[in-house]
């Protein structure tokens, strides 16, 4: 692409010393103009495909597991097997899955995306069916009293009832997305990971730290909107107890 | 019959509907198991009349009691309700006709109380000014008040609880209601109260009612009739209170009774139904009211020197007088008792 | 699948290097973890027994898994410079909460009934926690040394972004080992990573009184204290 060129020419690499704040030029540790210069060029969009990357494997993910935890909640001979499969991938570390599915996916987008998701199974499918498995027997036994047919029970009981496990798990599994979807820049030049790999082979670090710091923080901000989403859908876990 | 036909459409629900309700050499045979949990039980409850299931634990009541509404499926024999075979029923449809009741309540905890009670009426597709005013009906005659609707279960106490419980098992008016120890898990003192409430709801809505319980007190205070279970489901004697306590068939039920079941029956009956020895001047160690039961009547007389007792009514006029003899004479107004050792 | 086949001709061909990376990835992790224990253990212990900053304990954990792993060794990098003891201190940062959460939440969850009753025995405290306490949190002590085992052992293999060495220093090395040798690589860490994690989940069964077995879990899902998913199926 000959377009490419000019484009390249004009974006100076970092540190830019003829242009940069006497704190860039000094190789401050932390310099705030850096940031703001480069917010929109930078840090902006990777931060952007950083929560791409991180939607679409909680997605896929719970969707995946939601409907495996279904089937195992009907099933419970399921349970083992699948436990022991995404126990597995679980167990793999981030870097070398993400290397072992190149041959398969290459250096792309699905390739960050099968190891992202494979690392959200375990946690959304143990801990939706935990949800599930946790609902009282006596409230299963009166609603099956009352006459709720088996899909009413699940869709208007248990799963309700299963709202805090399941949303216990998406907390763990986004967080966890969030800081392993950094090391996704190994197969993908994308989201937080790149200014954190720019960051780490140059001296100048404040590129290092505004993403691994906007990292955290788009972590605990999931989080705490997890929690938010929480209380608003199961009001009943928080009214006082009085006996 | 129709399924939707479970509450009436219009005006205050007319609760005398009942239905009567059937088995009819019933047998469970659990997979796995190597007895049957229920042999061979042959059972009618008429309609409108409260039957007690009662019998030690592993007696099969429960099992009984959850074949009714197909909460376990039966291995042979039939159950009729008002006639017609439970088995021809889709379960989910049958069992919205048929109130459930349960020990452990089971409220939805995620559904204020109001929406726990109007789970039924919702599955059946009322609209939603009639099941509003459904719930404020049940909630008043179970005794709550209006204002604990919006809260959730969590937030009630467990006699609060149960009352609720009961009054979801009613909300579609359904003619039978199932009621599996109900009363099991709360203090005594609240237990009462809950079993005289649901007896003057019970003379109201006049519902044909299953009630498992293993306390033979609760039995013989609540039941029409009190059908007796031993192991495997066997029906030991199925007879009404007093004529439990005044003939048991067999050791098993004299022994499940109790001795004190002269006692017991004393307590069925109330000076008011006793044909009291006239007044004389010489009397009377105190006086007792007319509405004290036969039970406590001779407790008093044996705590004071056997002496006689006047009688009086609630605005303290004496009516007679009562002995312990005219006690004991009362017990055999029933058919004579065989002595249990004999049969 | 030819470039597997390449992979394991990798192995084959280079397990004197694999070899030595791999004790220097064990080593790492081990100081690490050992380090992360000595620390963690105590505290947690010492707090749950106290039923004390629960607050704490239990949300260091949450905010530990926040830390992208990545950048938390590259910070490192920046704050300390290059090598061995810096991304050690990392990894004993990622690991801490893990255990310290998990140590927490299992003294301080013991049956109250069984702390009650051993006091009413007249055990002193310390004979409550030796005697009591830690028997029966032990299991799940261990599900959070399992947890931050393995979850060092995978960290381990970024180590040599920052300097140290580990298995990981071929992972991101693929302008000299190609990729046969990145996937080499790989499959020795996952391998490793396994065996470690086979390895815990083994001592954790054996340290768990026959009595109560739990289901096998790792620590993450106790840490939000999900409702236990050992409850029999509905018949």
């Amino acid at each position: 692409m000959t377009g490419a060129l000019p484009l390249a020419a004009a974006q100076p690499v970092i540190p830019d010393f003829g242009r940069g704040s006497t704190c860039v030029r000094e190789n401050g540790a932390f310099c705030w103009d850096w940031v703001s210069d480069h917010w929109g060029d930078t840090l902006r969009p990777a931060l952007v495909q950083h929560l791409q990357l991180t939607a679409i494997a909680i997605v896929l993910g719970f969707a995946i597991a939601f409907v495996l935890a279904l089937a195992a909640h009907r099933r419970g001979r399921l349970t083992t097997p699948v436990v022991l499969v995404t126990g597995l991938l679980y167990t793999i570390p981030s870097l070398a899955l993400f290397q072992l599915l190149v041959p398969f996916t290459g250096l792309s987008r699905t390739t960050a995306e099968v190891a992202l998701v494979s690392y959200t199974l375990l946690i959304l499918f143990r801990n939706t069916l935990a949800g599930l498995a946790g609902v009282p027997e006596e409230v299963r036994d009166a609603a099956r009293g009352m006459g709720l047919t088996q899909r009413q029970l699940l869709w208007s009981v248990e799963l309700p009832l299963a709202l805090p496990a399941i949303v216990a798990g998406l907390r763990i599994a986004t967080v966890t997305v969030i800081s392993l979807a950094t090391v996704a820049v190994f197969v993908v030049n994308e989201g937080l990971g790149a200014p954190i790999y720019a960051g780490l082979q140059q001296t100048f670090k404040t590129e290092l730290i505004a993403a691994g710091a906007l990292c955290v923080a788009l972590a605990l901000i999931a989080d705490g909107l997890l929690v938010l989403l929480q209380r608003v859908l199961t009001p009943w876990t928080r009214v006082a107890r009085s006996r | 019959m129709n399924s939707e036909n479970t509450a009436q459409t219009e005006g205050p629900p007319a609760y005398p509907r009942a239905a009567s309700l059937e088995l009819r050499n019933v047998r469970k045979q659990y997979p796995g198991a190597s007895r049957p949990a229920i042999e061979d039980l042959t059972l009618t409850v008429p309609a409108g009349e409260v039957c007690v299931l009662v019998g030690p634990s592993g007696c099969g009541k429960t099992t009984a009691m959850r074949l009714v509404n197909r909460m376990i499926d039966l291995t042979s024999g039939e159950i009729l309700l008002d006639g017609a075979s439970v088995m021809e029923r889709k379960p989910p449809e049958l069992r919205r006709e048929i109130g459930y009741v349960i020990q452990q309540i089971g409220l939805f905890p995620h559904l204020t109380i109001a929406d726990n009670v109007a789970t039924v009426p919702r599955l059946l597709g009322w609209e939603k000014d009639r099941v509003t005013a459904r719930v404020q009906e049940l909630l008043a005659l179970v005794q709550l008040p209006p204002e604990l609707a919006d809260r959730y279960p969590a937030q009630l106490s467990g006699g609060q609880r149960q009352r609720v419980g009961v009054a979801r098992a009613l909300a579609a008016d359904p003619p039978l209601l199932l009621m599996d120890e109900p009363f099991g898990a709360i203090d005594p003192i609240a237990r009462a109260r809950l079993q005289d409430e649901l007896l003057q709801l019970q003379q109201r809505v006049k519902k044909t009612i299953v009630f498992v319980t293993h306390d033979i007190d609760e039995a013989i205070k609540l039941g029409d009739r009190i059908a007796i279970l031993r192991e495997g489901g066997v029906l030991a004697q199925y007879a009404p209170p007093d004529e439990l306590l005044a003939a048991p068939a067999d050791d098993f039920v004299a022994q499940f009774v109790g001795v004190d079941r002269g006692l017991k029956r004393l307590a069925l009956s109330r000076l008011v139904d006793v044909e009291l020895l006239p007044l004389n001047g010489d009397h009377a160690a105190g006086s007792v009211d007319v509405q004290t039961s036969l039970r406590d009547a001779a407790s008093l007389m044996l705590a004071d020197g056997n002496r006689p007792l006047t009688v009086v009514d609630s605005d303290g006029k004496p009516l007679g007088q009562v002995t312990l003899e005219l006690i004991s004479a009362a017990l055999d107004r029933h058919p004579p008792t065989p002595d249990p050792s004999a049969t | 699948m030819n470039d597997f086949t390449d992979a394991f001709r990798f192995i084959a061909d280079n397990t004197a290097l694999l070899w030595t990376l791999t004790l220097d990835h064990l080593a790492l992790s081990g100081a690490a973890v050992g380090i992360a224990l000595a620390l963690a253990i105590p505290l947690g212990v010492t707090l749950g027994h106290l039923h004390r900053g629960s607050f704490a304990a239990i949300n260091v954990s949450n905010v530990g898994r926040a830390l992208p792993s990545l950048a938390l060794i590259s910070i490192g990098v920046a704050v300390l410079g290059i090598g061995f003891v810096n991304v050690m201190v990392a990894l004993i940062v990622l690991a801490f909460p893990i255990v310290l959460t998990n140590a927490y939440v299992a003294v301080e969850g013991v049956d109250q009934d069984a702390v009650e009753a051993a006091r009413g025995m007249g055990m002193r405290p310390h004979e409550v926690l030796w005697k009591v306490e830690l028997p029966l949190a032990l299991p799940l002590i261990f599900a959070g040394i399992r947890t931050a085992v393995v979850y060092v052992i995978a960290t381990a293999t970024l180590a040599a972004v920052a300097g140290a060495h580990s298995l990981g220093d071929i992972i991101v090395d693929q302008a000299t080992y190609r990729l046969p040798g990145v996937l080499g690589a790989a499959i020795c860490v996952a391998v490793l990573a396994l065996v470690a994690e086979l390895l815990f989940a083994g001592l954790q069964r054996a340290v768990t009184p026959r009595a109560l077995r739990l289901e096998e879990r790792g620590a993450p899902s106790v840490l939000l204290g999900e409702p236990n998913p050992e409850r029999t199926a509905q018949t």
